[in-house]
């Protein structure tokens, strides 16, 4: 067949990885370039993501890191002149921005034509209202709404749907601004901020207690449609997708209801007219086949990511080559290599996708899941049961669980309300419910979930008591160990059980379990995924592992010429597609260096976990268990911990113990840097300066040490990523509460307190070492000051305001640390540095965040390099280094504050940034107002609301105060504030706190009146006061949607740079040519 | 109760069985649908299979009454009764869920005497079946005598109707329907189609009915066993215009009617997931197909023409007459009324009347 001929293509990314868009759009952005490049189509990419795999060199023609809005895209495309556009896999933020270019006829103006479904399409699923009409026209039932624009009428409209009503946002991602109203309180509330990101809110009877259920669809030119996957949420109705544990295929539903809603799903996606991927949500009552579809979303989503993991097939691929005016059956099916991608996959296991929340990372946030999706990232599991994959799932999301039993910290009080009202835990809920004698009724009354999914729960909990009956391992009978195993139990969670934990201690007590069932033969078996259920020959080695089956799948062999790469597993606060960029190098350069290259990984959002970027995909836990068991059958020539982040590297010295070869620095070198009494020793013996710290064994040894060192202090576990639980104390008190909650993270390593020096910078060195030789080295600057986590700091590399000899100091620390630690692979040591004195202040012998923007900015792959030398390849250093770049590059961060209702959006030692972006720019202005608008801000117009914190950040943010003024734009200031500027000849506007009633004008009215653009609000000092002033002001900022800024330096950075660069002056550059 | 599955060859495998315990033969088949698993135990081309499910977890919504609608077909199945002679499954669901449950699979099975077996490695067997083609099997109970080896035969005497039955007496046109084991849902389909429907046993004397059309349906076995069927048939294409449709099973014997060979698949079509294509064109088909044979396509010459092809084996998946009215497909539609893009089918055929 004649396929049209395109050129050129331009791909709209989604950004940097938020709540609700994440990494599954790297994924689905990826596949769509290697399907256009394997066209031979040029094509350029726009995404300020740069740590993603599709920003990487090789995957576009060219990369701009630039933000993905109208603005951009438009002097993009007057540049590259593309014939066509791919808006389908960049989220919703491509699509926005593929309507507005649409609707202002830019996409005419340059002859630019949309590939897939076309924007009408679009608009018809976006806008409720043409949604529903468009679906009426074809019979099928929706929601009832009502969209209004104004508060009257959606007041109007809830009154006659009768409550309760749930409130939607059209044109967000996401489910933001949705939720729930029981009453018209709730709704005033609500429906106020869901104004504030949309013009159009929707006002629809609820339907909680449903069941939803999801479909994927594909559809071509010539009308031929396939449904790939179906997938039931846990959940019931009510609680977001997102949110919600989804398990695929559907597991309650009969074949009768499944193809009815099969021929609904292919029916609506010809009618709107898709050319290429859709999902399609149903609520579906549990009580009759009664239905409404609640959205359809004509592009590849989280969902569609889901269900390409989940069944092998393909979907952004797929959907890609239709765009390009392929039909289904002209395609071939990628795993089997010889049938064709007409077809509906057919799975032969289960699978289950658990949310990750991180909700502990925020003071005073709503932990109740709903609507509204909060999770930041999620895993998926696959077995040959349900009990497996959930407990395989829990287990993967890597938050101190061992399974849906088993575990100790949780006790809820009240039961009843915890089933009722369902928070991140819920399902410890359930197994305390169990365990307490709940019937599935009950537990089915409170919850609304199936009672199907309960049962099997309850088989879990019974399955436990047997065990807990048996006293010790060698009273363990065969036959209950293998049901054990086949029931998803871990090593660890039977050792617990038959109190072999307690005896032995975690390790050798799972040992001991282990040892017993290999001696019985009781070991998993390899599976492979082949989409069509066994008919035809896999070829490609996409495996999971079960202990329902009798046999492998795939041979082993035992030449020494694989190599493992352990992936990073769930996205989280702290760990995100930065580390699968670091996974995706190393395991293209193990390829590339002749060895058969195996990941394992759990994250259905990666690339490392598509199939074709590896020999051998294990998509399965990444615990010790599970990893050994692999280790056992591949016996690999070697193992990297070092580019999946902190899951990984916490695995070494328990792999060491058991000979696994690892690759790169020593188990007990990276313990050495792990653990902070041996590393502050080794700090001491080759005399580098370090923050005072003291280990924490009794509150009376702090108090004697906080006399020495005074407050603030920094409070810390020794192994920490990302911050967890790490906190900066002021006072007695604070520090006194923060250690009840820090003392249950983790009891096998001790809590640290150190003393916190304010005022200083914080620097960073990402390096590669060679057996204890810097081999190449990048080294940036915070533009925050230090008490701002790193992962949620705005970084500058190269450095900019750096003294030389600061710089000078840092290497040759660094040397001496990857001397002394033998580092072999990549490494990331941070600094504090004040004048000239440089003080350490962390060391990871991995890679870090920062490694594919400094990677990508300096041009040279650090990890690539990282991974010969792990591979023992001989490299040079390279010649470039960090003093030869002309430009700059910015790394900023991400916040989702928006979606974490009530929680104080302010950046402390703890990270809470969900991602990033990271531009570059001529001028060092340029790359912070494109990384700034980036991430959501905006240049504001004419009014900005400043507080401005203690005396200090006052002085510092007089400069960038004066310059507002002098560009002519209106501030608004706080009493003390106001003060300080009036005294220092700033004009401004004195507004009042909300504590100051009876006062005008007020700080919060001028937020809910539009009235501000900005608001730069600097906390006094590093605690979290909830519910004070400045709370409120930042929350409102956050809830209305007004940029906010809560750092003077960064504050300071994005006013210079917008009073003083015109953005229309801005030059689009591609990554390829910043030389 | 340990049980073991062996196979033609030799191979063993063991599981628990459930349901009816009895030591039991059959044709050993697998099924990659994920759904639907009280259809395919009662659909008449399921008879003396022993049925392997490729999903693992099967039994979750338990069996819905099966009763018969006002058309006196039966609900919620494809017959009044189980045609598979045994289920094995990796994981059966003891607790269902589901509204309109009327009981277990196991229940159902107990009393329609399916044998079940759990906790197979059923992807494996499965692979085994695919490597080695479909074979027959035994299911081996401790201390129970051995079944008697399974015979293929023609089973249509055991699948078809006794006496002809007429559906939708006021029906538009009048179709023939020779039942060679016909699923329920291709009888609605044709009752939707506002067909009077003869349904006659299929080795009925049709020929006298004053009919506008024939349709030879589906069933299991061999088609080369129902020798009786093609000659009726051809006697009738020789002396007729009328339209004809084959389905599945039909299809094939009006492929032999039509002087076409068939052969086995290696290991049949059962599955709802078959990718066809219209010869020609750029329009594909996903359809539910259950059976173990295929015309030969090189023997699809003279007036006949291959009409739709497999897109994974490349098997012929239907063909027509360019002179004559007649087409037969090796798809069927479902048991529901849910339309699939499959049914353009019976809509051509009804065009045609």
């Amino acid at each position: 067949m004649a396929l049209k001929k395109y050129k050129k293509v331009l791909l709209l990314g989604s950004g940097a990885l938020k709540i609700g868009e994440a990494g599954e759009f790297d994924y689905s952005g990826s596949q769509a370039l290697k399907a256009l490049k394997e066209e031979g189509i040029e094509t350029i990419l726009i995404n300020p993501n740069i740590a993603t795999v599709q920003t990487s060199e090789g995957v576009a023609d060219r990369v701009y890191f630039y933000p993905v809005t109208p603005f951009f895209v438009e002097k993009v495309i007057a540049k590259e002149r593309p014939d066509a556009i791919l808006l389908a896999f960049g989220g919703q933020t491509a699509l926005n921005c593929g309507v507005a270019l649409e609707q202002s006829g830019v996409l005419a103006k340059y002859k630019v034509k949309v590939l897939g479904t076309q924007v009408k399409a679009i608009m018809d699923t976006e806008d409720r209202d043409l949604f529903i009409k468009r679906l009426d026209e074809i019979g099928v039932q929706t929601i009832k709404s009502h969209a209004v624009e104004t508060m009257d009428d959606a007041r109007a409209a809830a009154r006659e749907l009768g409550y309760p009503v749930i409130i939607r946002s059209a044109y967000a991602l996401g489910g933001l601004g949705s939720g729930f109203c029981d009453n018209e309180e709730e709704l005033n509330k609500l429906a106020e901020k869901s104004f504030s990101f949309s013009p159009q809110i929707l006002v629809e009877k609820s339907l909680k207690g449903w069941k939803e259920i999801e479909f994927e669809c594909v559809n071509d030119k010539s009308g031929n449609s396939i449904i790939v996957c179906s997938m039931e949420n846990f959940d019931p109705l009510g609680i977001h997708t997102g949110e919600s544990i989804v398990v695929a295929p559907t597991q309650t539903l009969t074949h009768h209801e499944v193809q009815k809603l099969e021929e609904l799903t292919i029916r609506i996606a010809r009618h709107v007219g898709i050319v290429g991927e859709c999902n399609i949500q149903f609520a579906f009552d549990p009580q009759s086949e009664d239905y409404r579809v609640i959205e359809v979303n004509a592009r590849l989503s989280r969902s569609s990511a889901l269900a390409s993991k989940a069944t092998g097939y393909p979907l952004a691929f797929v959907a890609c080559k239709l765009g390009l005016g392929y039909n289904l059956y002209e395609l071939k099916n990628s795993i089997t290599k010889d049938t064709t991608d007409f077809f509906e996959p057919s799975v032969d296991y289960v699978v289950c996708k658990i949310p990750r929340w991180d909700l502990s990372k925020f003071h005073g946030v709503d932990r109740e899941i709903g609507s509204s999706m909060k999770s930041v990232g999620e895993v998926m599991s696959i077995g040959r049961s349900f009990e497996e994959v959930i407990q395989k799932g829990i287990r993967m999301i890597g938050q101190g669980m061992h399974g849906f039993v088993e575990n100790k910290s949780i006790k809820f009080a009240d039961l009843d309300k915890a089933l009722k009202e369902p928070t991140d835990k819920r399902l410890f809920a359930i197994s305390q419910a169990f365990s307490e004698g709940y019937s599935i009724d009950r537990i089915y009354e409170l919850t609304k979930i199936d009672k199907w999914f309960l049962n099997r729960l309850k088989g879990i909990v019974d399955l436990s008591k047997q065990l807990h009956k048996v006293k010790g391992i060698d009273a363990l009978g065969e036959d209950l160990l293998r049901k054990a195993k086949k029931m998803g139990f871990s090593d660890f969670q039977i050792a617990r059980a038959i109190g072999e934990e307690k005896k032995l201690g975690t390790q050798a007590g799972l040992l001991a379990v282990r040892n017993k069932r290999k001696s019985l033969g009781i070991v998993p078996y390899v599976k492979q995924i082949d989409t069509l259920g066994g008919e035809y020959q896999a070829k490609e080695n996409y495996l999971y592992m079960t202990y329902n089956g009798c046999a492998h799948d795939i041979p082993f062999f035992d030449d020494k010429k694989s190599i493992i790469v352990i992936g990073s597993g769930a996205y989280r606060i702290g760990s995100s597609v930065e580390f699968d960029w670091c996974g995706v190098q190393a395991l293209n350069t193990v390829r590339k260096e002749g060895y058969r290259n195996i990941v394992i990984n759990c994250n259905p959002e990666t690339v490392s976990t598509d199939y074709d970027v590896t020999d051998r995909l294990f998509f399965d836990e990444l615990t010790f268990e599970r990893v050994m068991d692999i280790i056992e059958l591949e016996n690999p020539y070697g193992v990297i911990v070092s580019t999946g982040g902190q899951i990984p590297n916490n695995l070494a010295m328990k792999l060491d113990a058991m000979n696994v070869p690892i690759l790169g620095t020593s188990a007990k070198d990276i313990d050495n840097a792990e653990d902070r009494e041996k590393f502050s020793a080794m700090l001491d013996r080759i005399g580098v300066d370090q923050p005072e710290w003291s280990e924490l064994t009794s509150m009376k040894e702090i108090g004697k040490f906080i006399d020495k060192v005074g407050f603030p202090v920094l409070v810390r576990p020794s192994y920490v990523l990302s911050g967890a639980a790490m906190n900066v104390c002021s006072n007695q008190e604070e520090l006194e509460r923060f250690l009840q909650l820090a003392a249950e993270v983790s009891k096998e390593h001790p809590v640290v307190v150190s003393r916190f020096i304010e005022n200083a910078k914080e620097v960073e060195m990402d390096a590669v070492a060679k057996d204890g030789e810097i081999i190449a080295y990048a080294i940036s600057e915070h533009i925050e000051f230090a008490g701002v986590h790193s992962g949620d700091a705005t970084i500058q590399f190269p450095p900019q305001k750096l003294y030389v000899e600061t710089v000078k100091r840092i290497k040759r620390i660094s040397r001496q640390i990857a001397k002394e630690l033998h580092i072999s692979g990549p490494f990331n040591i941070q600094y504090l540095a004040r004048e000239n004195d440089i003080k350490v202040i962390e060391c990871n012998l991995r890679a870090s965040r920062s490694f594919p923007f400094v990677s990508k900015v300096l041009k040279i792959n650090l990890i690539e390099i990282a991974t010969k030398i792990m591979l023992g390849i001989p490299v040079e250093a390279p010649e470039k280094s960090l003093f030869d770049i002309d430009y700059v590059g910015i790394k900023a961060s991400q916040f989702s504050f928006n979606r974490l209702q009530k929680a104080d959006p302010v950046l402390g030692v703890d990270m809470a940034s969900t991602g990033e972006v990271g531009c570059l720019g001529d001028d060092q202005r340029y790359a912070i107002l494109e990384s700034m608008l980036s991430v959501g801000y905006r240049i504001p117009k004419k009014n900005i609301l400043l507080s401005t914190g203690t005396a200090k950040q006052k002085a510092s943010m007089l400069d960038a105060a004066k310059m507002l003024s002098s560009n002519g734009f209106n501030i608004y200031a706080t009493g003390g504030t106001s003060k300080y500027l009036e005294e220092n000849g700033v004009p401004n506007t004195r507004v009042y706190w909300p504590s100051e009633e009876g006062q005008q004008p007020q700080a919060l009215d001028m937020l809910h009146n539009k009235q501000i653009d900005m608001v730069v609000n600097i906390p006094k000092d590093l605690t979290q006061h909830e519910l004070t002033n400045g709370y409120k002001i930042r929350r409102a900022a956050i809830d209305l949607n007004i940029p906010l800024i809560t750092n003077a330096r960064l504050a300071s950075s994005f006013i210079n740079a917008f009073c003083t660069v015109n953005i229309d002056d801005i030059p689009i550059k591609s990554w390829d040519s910043f030389k | 109760m340990t049980v073991s599955l062996v196979l033609a060859d030799g191979t063993s495998f063991k599981g628990e069985s459930f349901g009816y315990n009895q030591p039991v033969s059959g044709e050993l088949v697998f099924n990659t649908a994920m759904a639907g698993y009280p259809e395919i135990l009662t659909e008449p081309a399921s008879r003396g299979q022993l049925i392997v499910m490729t999903y693992p977890v099967i039994g979750n919504y338990g069996i819905q009454p099966m009763s018969a609608d006002e058309n006196g077909l039966p609900t919620n199945a494809e017959s009044e009764h189980a045609q598979a002679r045994a289920l094995i499954v990796s994981d059966k669901s003891d607790f269902y869920s589901h509204w309109n449950a009327a009981e277990s699979l196991e229940e159902w099975m107990k009393r329609e005497k399916v044998v079940g077996i759990e906790g197979v490695d059923t992807r494996e067997l499965t692979k085994h079946i695919r490597n080695h083609g479909s074979m027959t099997a035994k299911i081996l109970f401790d201390g129970k005598q051995k079944p008697a080896e399974y015979a293929y035969t023609n089973m249509l005497p055991e699948v078809s109707v006794k006496e002809p039955v007429t559906y939708n007496e006021g029906g538009a046109k009048t179709v023939v329907l020779v039942d060679c084991g016909v699923k329920a849902g291709v009888v609605r389909c044709l009752i939707n189609e506002d067909l009077k429907v003869v349904r006659v046993p299929w080795n009925y004397n049709y020929s006298k009915i004053k009919m506008d059309g024939l349709v030879i349906s589906d069933g299991p076995g061999n088609p080369s066993y129902c020798s009786e069927v093609v000659t009726a048939l051809q006697k009738f294409m020789a002396k007729n215009d009328t339209p004809i449709l084959g389905i599945g099973m039909g299809c094939l014997l009006l492929g032999l009617a039509g002087g076409m060979d068939t052969y086995k698949l290696k290991f049949g079509h059962h599955t709802q997931n078959q990718p066809v294509q219209l010869v020609g064109t750029d329009r594909c088909y996903i359809t539910t197909q259950n059976h173990n044979y295929a015309i030969r396509e090189d023997s699809v010459v003279g007036q006949w023409k291959v009409y739709l092809k497999n897109l994974n084996d490349g098997s012929v998946e239907g063909i027509y007459n360019t002179r004559k009215p007649w087409v037969g497909v090796m798809f069927h539609s479902e048991s529901d009324q849910v339309s699939t893009d499959a049914e353009f089918i019976y809509d051509d055929f009804v065009s045609k009347l």
